[in-house]
């Protein structure tokens, strides 16, 4: 049985799951949007994460209903909504620029939507006074917009998009006007929010370090197209391309050669035996910066661990890391960061130092070096 | 010589005296800039309207008189140029929104490059001569004039309609005229309205129609309010479109003085008319401005 998503009939949001198929949106001859398939399970935290003009936003705003896309299907649960002008569609949307109205006070903005659907006078104050509640904000209603921080004007812009306890969630870059530690504060927040909820959220956002902290999956989109969609862990530890692996922390590329048998190698190291290789595709091996560690006189087992012998080039201290960028042969480079401490002897490197690092084989990240994006 | 340094510069906190002149020698520097134009409202507004001001206390044998008011409550002629006025600039003002409004919405929804393109098409009349304009709308309305002999062979009427010489002439002549003071700030207040604005309004489940009622309206509502006040205050003095277009039956307080410097070349009751209407203006926008936060209006804040 189709579940209508105007139904308000249940006093529980209860969460629905996105299904979208073909979506395709062009501006000009450029495509915003490339024939995007995208499920969003019920209930979850997902983050479409790419660089500005990825596609992310249109990509949200065509679930809002803000953008009409040349072509494809968006379903809330079994409902196609393609068609819906956003007004029906009954989706909480919180704004990059918050875009709460000025003209009312902060209590008035959230009983807005509640307004809009006939809600006794009674009940709106009850759930605007729990909206406040739960956006630790109880104390303003009576404020003026223009009268709030910029971190009060986020909760309340989130308030107002839950109030009506709609089963979909949608965030533009919430916490991008916001400064870093407060955001980081309510990076935890929202992700608490979402928990308590449990709406259905789609978040979009060009941090990386924010969609690593607060998803359940993400969905990397590059060019209109979406290049991978996968938990954090396995997007971090796993990236299927060049671009997720370049795009999502930080990243070490080196070339890699294939013997007859299907090895891999780097110059003369041997990277990977057993990994599925096609033939006519050229492969990389990518190297996290903090998973290499520093070898001093100790032996290594070459059978668990990689060596790279190079010299220091630049050497950066930057607090809780250090960060170390080591020439490993006359082109190639390899990041290496590591975790300082006061009687570290490590935090006084100099360009010129030789230095060995050690690469464990359980850490080897094998990609196509041609992205196909 | 050494000890008057000394007392000067606390060693401690050097050039200390150096920079506050420099401060403020660059404060009276930028306070420079707008003596021209202090020096210009002092002579050419300040000077001749407090000598009107004055003349209009002076009766017939120069002597210090309120005649000139007297006569203004006891004879109905007066009341009736005060009332058209009144009648006249708020009929315009009125009919400067219904028109302004749809086309400022109108502009504000195109993309900024376009919209500069349409703007032209409202600024463009705004640079040739008021007469010329004028005079064209007299050509137009006019018994045997364009509009009547079209819609005359098109069928619309059978005899010529009296569209000029009266107050619908006027008031036509005078909504075009004024309708850029209006339209302008009004744009400008639209633009400023974030297209997030309405999507959040959408999104939160108003209508269309809602949406503009609840949202856009009242957030438009700074830039109507200063437009409406420019055009019904620059209404409340205007001479030449009520004087070609009324055609001596639309008298204002305008027409007025120029008859009476005319006819009887009375400079006291041209001038005691001049400040009954200088006074009211001040009194309007003064109730206006409390009301409707006048300030926030003029000055674009929100």
């Amino acid at each position: 049985m189709a579940s209508h998503p105007d139904d308000q009939s249940s006093t529980k949001a209860s969460a629905l799951p996105i299904h979208i198929q073909g979506l395709t949106k062009k501006y000009g001859r450029m495509y915003a949007l490339n024939n995007v398939d995208l499920e969003v399970r019920s209930g979850e935290f997902l983050t479409l994460l790419g660089p500005s003009g990825s596609g992310k936003t249109t990509l949200l705003m065509a679930i809002a209903g803000f953008n009409r896309p040349d072509a494809g299907s968006i379903r809330f649960a079994d409902t196609e909504m393609i068609l819906t002008p956003p007004h029906r569609r009954n989706v909480g949307m919180v704004f990059q620029s918050y875009a709460l109205f000025p003209h009312m006070t902060v209590a008035e903005n959230i009983a807005f939507p509640l307004k809009l659907r006939g809600t006794g006078a009674e009940e709106t104050a009850q759930r605007v006074a729990d909206a406040l509640a739960t956006v630790q904000l109880s104390d303003l209603g009576e404020r003026g917009i223009d009268q709030l921080s910029g971190g009060q004007r986020q909760r309340v812009a989130l308030a107002r998009a839950f109030v009506f306890r709609p089963r979909i969630l949608l965030m533009d870059e919430p916490l991008s006007a916001l400064d870093k530690k407060l955001r980081e504060q309510m990076q935890i927040e929202l992700k608490h929010l979402h928990e308590q909820l449990g709406v259905t959220t789609v978040y979009v956002t060009h941090d990386q370090r924010e969609a690593l902290t607060m998803s359940d999956r993400i969905a990397v989109i590059n060019d209109g197209k979406l290049a991978q969609v996968d938990t954090p862990h396995a997007i971090y530890n796993r990236p299927v391309n060049r671009f997720v692996a370049d795009f999502i922390g930080e990243s070490s590329m080196l070339p890699l050669t294939r013997d007859d048998t299907g090895k891999l190698y780097f110059e003369d190291h041997l990277i990977a035996t057993d990994y599925q290789t096609e033939t006519g595709k050229d492969y990389a091996l990518l190297v996290r910066p903090e998973r290499l560690f520093m070898i001093g006189d100790e032996t290594v087992d070459a059978d668990k661990t990689i060596t790279f012998s190079g010299k220091v080039r630049e050497f950066v201290f930057q607090g809780e890391t250090a960060f170390a960028l080591t020439s490993i042969s006359d082109t190639h480079d390899l990041s290496f960061r590591f975790g300082t401490d006061s009687s570290s002897s490590q935090d006084s490197m100099r360009p010129g130092d030789p230095v060995s690092l050690g690469l464990n084989r359980q850490d080897v990240i094998v990609i196509p070096q041609t992205s196909d994006q | 010589m050494n000890t008057a340094i000394e007392n000067e510069v606390d060693p401690g906190l050097p050039n200390e005296n150096q920079l506050r002149s420099q401060g403020i020698r660059e404060q009276r520097m930028l306070l420079s800039l707008a003596t021209p134009a202090f020096l210009m409202i002092v002579a050419i507004i300040l000077i001749p309207v407090g000598w009107l001001f004055y003349l209009s206390f002076i009766g017939g044998d120069g002597q210090f008189s309120l005649e000139h008011y007297r006569k203004m409550i006891e004879y109905k002629s007066y009341a009736r140029v005060f009332v058209t006025t009144f009648q006249v600039s708020i009929l315009t003002t009125l009919l400067c929104i219904l028109i302004g409004y749809p086309l400022a919405y109108f502009l504000a929804m195109l993309p900024q490059r376009l919209a500069g393109f349409f703007m032209l098409a409202v600024l463009l009349p705004f640079w040739t001569s008021l007469l010329v304009r004028t005079y064209a709308w007299l050509v137009l309305l006019q018994k045997n004039g364009i509009l009547n002999d079209f819609a005359i062979s098109a069928g619309l009427w059978e005899t010529p309609i009296k569209l000029v010489h009266n107050m619908t002439g006027t008031l036509i002549g005078m909504a075009h005229i004024m309708l850029p003071f209006l339209v302008l700030p009004l744009y400008g207040s639209m633009r400023k309205i974030e297209r997030d604005m309405m999507h959040a309004a959408a999104n939160l489940g108003a209508s269309p129609i809602q949406s503009f009622w609840k949202i856009y309206f009242p957030l438009s509502l700074s830039g109507m309010v200063a437009g409406s006040l420019i055009v019904f205050v620059l209404c409340l003095g205007f001479y030449v479109t009520p004087a070609v277009l009324g055609g001596g039956r639309v008298v204002m307080v305008a027409t007025q003085i120029t008859a009476i410097l005319e006819n009887q070349f009375n400079w006291g009751a041209a001038s005691a008319l001049g400040v009954v209407l200088l006074v009211a203006t001040i009194v309007i926008l003064y109730l206006a401005g409390r009301f409707l936060k006048l300030d926030a209006a003029l000055f674009g804040k929100h």
